[in-house]
Formats: C-alpha cells, structure tokens, sequence
C-alpha cells in the first residue's frame, strides 16, 4: 500500500485538502452516499436507523438529566421532580427520556423480529446478528438501571427482585448479590453505581453500534427476499434513495414519539413509581417497565427460582446461536410456506408472555406463560432445526431485479444515476 | 393488649399506603374533568378554589413538599396575593450570625410549609397514620384524578357485617375500605370568595383540580407544544412522503 495523501475526489479545495489527510469524505460518500443497497427494501428496513437516531436522543436528553439529577436516596425522587418543575424545559427533557426508553425498545424489536423473519442472521451476517443481541442486551441492563435511578416504588422494588435473580446461583449467589447492591439491601451505593453505570453502558452500546454497522457495511443488508444482489441492476445507491425513505419513517416515528410524550407521557409507566421508595412498604404487584414483561414471565413461569432465572436468561441467550439453529437454507420466510405459520405463531406467544408478565403471578396466568414459553423454546430449538430438514420451500426468484422489474427488464440493468455510476463502486 | 397494639400499628401502615394495600375496590366513576381531555386545560378558577380546600382544610394533615409559593401565580393569583399567602405562614430559616434557628414568614421562593417537621411527628399526630404527600398524588395513583375526587366523596356507613377497625373509617373506593383518614368534607366546609357553593362534591371536585395541576404543572404548555409539533410533523410527512415518491418514480422496486 503506497504511502502518501490520498487520492481525492471532492472539490471543494478545503474539504479535499482535509480528504486527502483523512478521507472522512471519501468514507462517507462510500459508505452512505453509493454504498449499493438492495433495491427491494420495504419499510421495515427503517429501523435499524430509526434504532440509532433513537440512541443518540437518549444520550442528548441523558446528559442534561444527570446535570440536573442527584443520585442520592435522600434526593433521587426530589431532583426528579425538580426538573420536571423548575428546570427549563426539563419536563421535556425528562418525558422524551423516559418514554424514548420505551420507544427504543418498540424500535429494536422490531428490528429484531424484521431480522429473524427474513432471515438476516443467516451467514454471512452471523456475527453481525449477534452483536446486535449483544446491543439488546446492554439496552436491557441500560434500562433497567435507568428506571431505578427516579428511586420510586417501582424503581426500588424492581431492583430489589432484579438483582436478587443472581441469589438463585448456588454458592457464590448471595456473596454476588451483596456485591451487586454495595451492602445488605439496595441503598444508596447501589443507587450511585447504577447511576454510573447507566451513564457509562450507552457509551459502550455506541461502541458495540459502530461494529454493528461495520459489520453490516462488509456483508451488505439482507433485503425481503432474502437472496444476494447479484450485480448493479439488483442494488440501489443509499443516497437519495434510502436516505429519502428512511427520512418518511423517521417523520412517522417522531409523530408516535410526539404522540406519547405531549399528550400521554405516563400511558407507558407505573403510577406506583410516582410513590418515592420506601423499603419498609411491598407494593401489591411489582411489575417490570413493559419490554421487560416477556422475560419476567418466562421468569416466573417457572415454579423453581433458579430454574426460572436460566430460562429467563436462556431465552436471550439462545439468539446468539440461532443462525446455527435454522437449518434451511432458504433466507426469507416469504418462501418458507410452513415454517412461516409456526414463525408467526412465535410473535403471537411473545405477545401473550408480555401480556401475562403484567398479570398477578396466579391461575390462569401462570400456566398461560407455561404454555406460551414451551412454545418460545419449541420454535428455537426444535421447530426451526427439524423444518429446515423437512420443509420443501417455494422456489427462489433468480435475482432482485428479476423478482421486481420481471425477467426481461433485467438485461438493461437499474436506472442508476449519472453521477454514481460514473464513479466505479468498490465492494467494501 | 401487646398483640392487639402490633396488629394496629400494621394496619395502620398498611392503610397509610392506599394504593399499595391489597383489596378490591370499585373502580373510580369519571368525574369528567376538563384537563382529562386530550387536549383539556384547567378551570382556574377550579384550581383557586381548590387551592383554598388545599390550604383550609387538606393542609391541616397533609404536605405539598414540591409546591413552592410562587407557583401559586400559574394558577392566576397576583404576586400581591400570592405574597400575601406566603406571608401567612411561619417557615423556619437559619442558623444566622448566632448560630440559632428562627421563624420568619414565607416569601414566594419557600416551598409550601408541611404540617409536620417530619414522619414520625406525622404518624403521632395521626393514630400511626401517615398522611401522604399531595405533590404528586394524582400521578401516583392510577386513574389519579377521578380516584381522588372519587375518594373525597366515598365515605359511608360500613354495609351490614363488615367490622370498622378502632380508628378506621369506611370509604368506597379506597382499596380494602378501611382508611385512616376521616371524612373532611362537609357542605359549606370552606367558604368561596367567588360565591361558588360549596357542596362536598364542588370542594372534591375544585381540590381535585388544584391537585391535578399541582402534579403536573406543565400540562397546558406541554400539550400545546404537542399540537404545534404534531401539526409540524404532519407536513414535513407529506413533504418528505413527496419527495420520496418524487425521487422513485423512475425506480421500479
């Protein structure tokens, strides 16, 4: 590799003086502006972008709340309601914060699901898939420690079950927990390590992001058909076209985002959080924020605690070996006629094990959530591996061009615009 | 004795914390208030008049630790009157030059003064009882706002078999029926500067309000915001929508 400045493109003479030295332009241009993109993407690949704008406005509004925060048992509570009263615009601040939380989540999984029906974990994309669970799993302990710092109810009760999961591990159990808490119960150091922590581990999802997206710029997206671009006619340059309709969904995310935070900004919370913690006072039901519900009810359908805790945990876990799970060899559950009924009945028992986390931990939601996880677990670990033996899926269109534009339109090759076809894309 | 004493002393930590408490109670009737709607606002003089229940008659037991005097303008009390109010009560200050605690009267800056100087004082005064915190009662209980005004206007005579604890009292919509706190409002309890009659259920009704808005100060300003932004996204929507059909119209996808 010759060293030296490199070779420029832009024109404009300052930028390419600073393109030459750092090809910070150069990069972008390759990576956002020509970088070839399946050209039958529907709307659901929006959310990956969505997911990312969503973290930078939770690290902006994050920043000028721990300003204004106090991680203090005596003060938490308080120092909330101050920014919600007397700090400028911190009702704002705090509102897009809080219900971001729940924004993100509605966004990640849909990017998750997105991901699994059309098959995007599936090679070469395997590390990519999992570094995304890795995301998601620091997005949940982000959260969580993110809802302890209000230090209501809620706050203090869920961290109280929380980390007391970890008491379920024989042996070394209580000796983690009273680790986990910085004492006997969950008090003040637990309170400020949590408050560090929550500030620290978006940093890291940023990190872990910038791999995704790396990863993601090698393999190139998957698309709705779940089959290789084969050439220029298949793909799309991003800009202007994927950067116009993401622009249509962000438009449709800020409007929902608008929607609960102006007009029902607690629809999503708990009122019992608006009650500052009080050790000595159980509330009647303690109940995760709602993207946890799934997952404590796998938790507690379980009547053994450290048995629950395993599946609790393994029914994360198992994503990260899902792209060995899924045996066929067909992508895209558009041509998977059978695995495609038990993949929604999949969606359905997630729904059911949110609904039923929210519910008392008695009949007949117990055995609900018994039923609904058995079948959480029966799609990964046998359904998936035995269909993809067994299925006989549809045939696969030839090429992307040949499945939108019809056999004959693909010897012409995609409209690609003078400008970028002018200029030879390397493949990343 | 012993045995009896403890089961009241739980009990009364156990009613203290009405939402927490186990037991069924019907749900609240919708009373209808403005500020429920979408895009409700405040009745102010709603909100003044149930500040004066607030001050004449809720004060006597329960705090608003997070309301400062000078909060009282958004309602629409002038700075004189509000002044005037804060001036009324004796808030402690210090330590000064010799070291020493004193009382002076409340300026627009101090928080609202809480009937006890602290919980333990609270539970003495209250048969054990802790009266709670108003600031934010409405946010803390689901349904905040008709759960309150249903509350205020939910006392009566215990049904046929059902036993009242010593010190308890029987409300509808409290969960589990026994409340510590007794019935408050009596007609012409308060009497209005504005010539309102003051029924129980208007005195409900008008605290309720206060409380409403004490909870959540920024209700107004923030849902008009949200008219402005939605309106904003509405047409940069269409706009981007265009353009982007603009920009594939020779694209087949």
């Amino acid at each position: 590799m010759a060293i030296g400045l490199h070779d420029s493109q832009v024109s404009n003479p300052v930028l390419r003086w600073i393109d030459q030295r750092l090809p910070v332009v150069t990069m972008m241009q390759k990576e956002y502006g020509t970088f070839p993109t399946p050209r039958n993407f529907n709307y659901f690949w929006n959310f990956g972008a969505l997911a990312l704008i969503n973290l930078v406005i939770m690290i902006a509004t994050g920043i000028f709340l721990a300003m204004n925060y106090q991680p203090h048992t005596a003060h938490a509570f308080d120092s909330v309601e101050r920014i919600m009263r007397d700090v400028n615009f911190g009702w704002l601040i705090r509102y897009v914060h809080m219900n971001g939380a729940s924004m993100f989540f509605i966004v990640v999984y849909i990017h998750i699901y997105r991901g699994m029906y059309y098959g995007s974990y599936k090679k070469p994309r395997e590390l990519l898939w999992m570094l995304g669970v890795v995301i998601f799993l620091l997005m949940m302990a982000t959260a969580f420690m993110g809802y302890v710092l209000p230090w209501g109810q809620m706050s203090f009760w869920g961290a109280t079950v929380i980390t007391n999961l970890f008491s379920a591990f024989p042996i070394v159990g209580p000796e983690i927990v009273t680790w986990l808490w910085g004492g006997f119960s969950v008090d003040n150091p637990t309170l400020n390590r949590f408050f560090a922590l929550h500030y620290l581990l978006p940093f890291v999802i940023f990190g872990v992001v910038f791999l995704h997206v790396a990863a993601l710029h090698i393999t190139g997206s998957n698309n709705p058909l779940g089959i290789e671009p084969k050439g220029p006619q298949d793909t799309l340059p991003f800009h202007p076209y994927y950067t116009i309709k993401d622009s249509v969904g962000i438009v449709a995310y800020f409007a929902l985002f608008a929607l609960l935070v102006f007009f029902m900004p607690n629809y999503l919370g708990h009122p019992d959080n608006y009650i500052p913690a009080n050790p000595l006072v159980t509330p009647a039901h303690i109940v995760p924020e709602w993207y946890f519900l799934p997952f404590y009810a796998i938790l507690r359908a379980v009547p053994d605690k450290l048995g629950g805790v395993l599946l609790m945990f393994g029914s994360i876990l198992v994503w990260f070996v899902l792209p060995w799970l899924d045996t066929s060899k067909v992508r895209s559950m558009r041509f998977r006629p059978v695995a495609r009924i038990f993949f929604f009945l999949f969606i359905v028992s997630f729904f059911v094990l949110m609904w039923a986390g929210g519910k008392p931990a008695e009949q007949p939601y117990v055995i609900i959530s018994q039923l609904a996880t058995a079948y959480y677990f029966l799609w990964f670990l046998v359904l998936l591996p035995v269909l993809g033996k067994l299925e006989k899926p549809l045939p696969l269109p030839e090429s992307i061009a040949a499945a939108v534009l019809g056999t004959k339109a693909v010897l012409g090759g995609g409209p690609i615009p003078q400008a970028v076809a002018a200029k030879p894309m390397e493949k990343a | 004795m012993r045995v009896l004493k403890a089961l009241a002393l739980a009990a009364s930590v156990f009613v203290a914390t009405p939402a927490l408490a186990a037991g069924e109670a019907p749900a609240a009737p919708n009373a209808g208030f403005s500020f429920n709607a979408l895009l409700g606002t405040f009745d102010r003089g709603a909100q003044q008049r149930g500040f004066q229940v607030y001050k004449e008659v809720c004060s006597a037991c329960h705090g608003m630790r997070l309301m400062s005097y000078r909060n009282l303008l958004d309602i629409g009390l002038s700075e004189s009157e509000a002044r005037a109010i804060a001036a009324s009560f004796q808030v402690t200050d210090g330590p000064n030059d010799e070291g020493a605690m004193f009382e002076r009267p409340a300026r627009l800056s101090d928080r609202f003064r809480s009937p006890f100087p602290n919980d333990q004082a609270a539970r003495a005064g209250n048969n054990g009882a802790l009266p709670p915190d108003l600031s934010v009662i409405t946010k803390a209980r689901h349904d905040g706002a008709n759960y309150v005004r249903a509350l205020l206007i939910g006392y009566r005579d215990p049904p046929p078999g059902v036993t009242v604890m010593d010190g308890m009292h029987y409300n509808e919509y409290f969960p589990g029926h026994q409340i510590a706190m007794p019935n408050v409002l009596n007609d012409g309890q308060v009497t209005y500067a504005d010539g309102t009659n003051a029924t129980v259920d208007q005195m409900a009704r008008d605290v309720t309000t206060f409380l409403a808005w004490a909870a959540e100060p920024e209700t107004e300003r923030r849902r008009q915001m949200g008219v402005k932004i939605l309106v904003f996204l509405a047409i940069l929507g269409g706009l981007a929508y265009a353009t982007k059909r603009k920009v594939w119209a020779d694209v087949k996808h």
